[in-house]
């Protein structure tokens, strides 16, 4: 189902935001199969470091490789190969939870709406795929965001505080999908406060202030 | 399987087209405010035919002009504020071609629309019907390298919490060859002479637009990402 993986390095990453200093020099290696746990302190650059990651941010020093290869090297191919889901669900109000994924995953790869559908049913908001996703609440839009993560079938998902909003069932259903994600081969960074409770092994990589 | 630029562009153009007709409020407003403002003029002016005949090319480029701007700063706008620009921005498909598909959508709905209902203005101005061609032809190029213009500016200025008035400031004075050739042509045709220096002229500032108007407003965007 996942492309190949190739491993996520960071090389003493460092960021400047005007005068501060908020990364200083991260470094870490995931490879396939690897879940690795972001936590620290309110504004210690956990977002920061995910958007460094994904390629939005450039670094002042330091590069990410995917595989052997710097990620502006390989720009098309990385995004293919990576989720981003920031802490915002990133829905248009004015479109339905179906049209929004059919417009996310369909840049990424060709996909059918049975397929979206069966991934909204899946996240269990299988029978919001119709309503606009304005009248969603917060929760629920969570919840077909983490159906876009799913459905991009990416190797390396970049998850910016996803348990935010879910409750109980809903971070069950997300811890399941992370373990399953890291079963079949796949890298995931999750940015989140609290221990996760991941049946496989979790890397933790702390930020400090 | 991987999805090919052009099928990226359609569905970009697509999802901005749906987008657009869900809010009819915001496709409307710069048509209302195109047709008002040019019937503002003849009630403060004077209401005579050769008058309004004289002054028609002016009011009607000006006030293109300036409902194209109202509609401007909402192109890259709203993606930014939902957190979809940057989806579109990481989906593996070039910047260039997503601001491609965005500006062209964005003109359908502003640019074209205003095109289309221009004949019915410059009736209200007795503009002769000879001179409609010319002044379609004109107002069809003119918006197309404004909506070119507006994505540039609107890539610089969509951090900005009040980027549209930066946004009027930096694309107004790149629109002034606009304004004087597109009013120049229509104000040829009235007068019965020949409009092809001045139509000739937009068509090069609108390939010129076209061509770099991409490259520039995903530069632009990539900064503004950061």
């Amino acid at each position: 189902m996942h492309e190949p993986a190739a491993g996520l390095t960071a090389e003493k990453i460092h960021v400047w935001r005007g005068d501060r200093h908020v990364l200083r020099g991260v470094s870490f290696a995931a490879e396939p199969g690897r879940l690795l746990h972001v936590y620290g302190p309110n504004g210690t650059g956990k977002t920061t470091l995910l958007r460094v990651l994904c390629g939005l941010l450039r670094p002042e020093s330091g590069v990410v490789r995917w595989g052997t290869e710097a990620i502006e090297t390989i720009r098309s191919d990385y995004q293919r190969a990576m989720t981003y889901a920031s802490h915002e669900a990133a829905l248009k109000g004015d479109l339905t939870a179906l049209e929004n994924l059919r417009y996310a995953v369909g840049l990424k790869r060709r996909v059918a709406d049975e397929e979206l559908r069966a991934t909204l049913e899946r996240t269990g908001v299988g029978p919001c795929a119709d309503l606009p996703a304005r009248v969603l609440s917060a929760g629920q839009r969570r919840r077909v965001a983490m159906a876009r993560v799913l459905a991009m079938r990416s190797a390396l998902w970049l998850l910016d505080e996803p348990y935010t909003n879910l409750d109980a069932k809903g971070g069950e259903l997300l811890t399941a999908l992370l373990d399953e994600h890291a079963g079949a081969g796949g890298i995931a960074l999750v940015v989140a406060h609290h221990a996760l409770p991941l049946a496989g092994a979790v890397a933790r990589l702390e930020l400090a202030a | 399987m991987n999805v090919g630029v052009a099928r990226g562009i359609w569905l970009v153009l697509t999802r901005e087209l749906r987008l657009g007709f869900r809010r009819p409020d915001q496709l409307l407003q710069p048509l209302v405010f195109f047709l008002i403002v040019t019937t503002l003029f003849p009630l403060a002016l004077s209401p005579l035919s050769s008058m309004l005949r004289a002054m028609a090319p002016g009011v009607l480029w000006v006030a293109a002009l300036l409902a194209s701007l109202l509609s401007m700063e909402t192109l890259f706008k709203a993606d930014a504020d939902d957190g979809t620009l940057e989806q579109l921005a990481l989906s593996a498909q070039p910047l260039g071609a997503i601001v491609v598909a965005k500006t062209i959508a964005h003109w359908l709905v502003s640019g074209a629309a205003l095109v289309a209902m221009s004949p019915l203005v410059a009736t209200a101005l007795s503009v002769p019907e000879r001179a409609l061609p010319t002044m379609l032809a004109s107002l069809a190029l003119g918006t197309l390298t404004l909506s070119w213009l507006g994505a540039i500016g609107a890539g610089l200025t969509v951090g900005l919490r009040r980027g549209g008035v930066l946004l009027s400031l930096i694309v107004l004075p790149l629109a002034m060859p606009l304004l004087i050739f597109g009013a120049s042509a229509t104000d040829r045709a009235i007068g019965g002479e020949d409009p092809a220096g001045a139509l000739y002229f937009l068509g090069a500032l609108c390939v010129f637009t076209t061509s770099l108007g991409p490259l520039a407003a995903s530069a632009a965007l990539r900064i503004t990402l950061e």
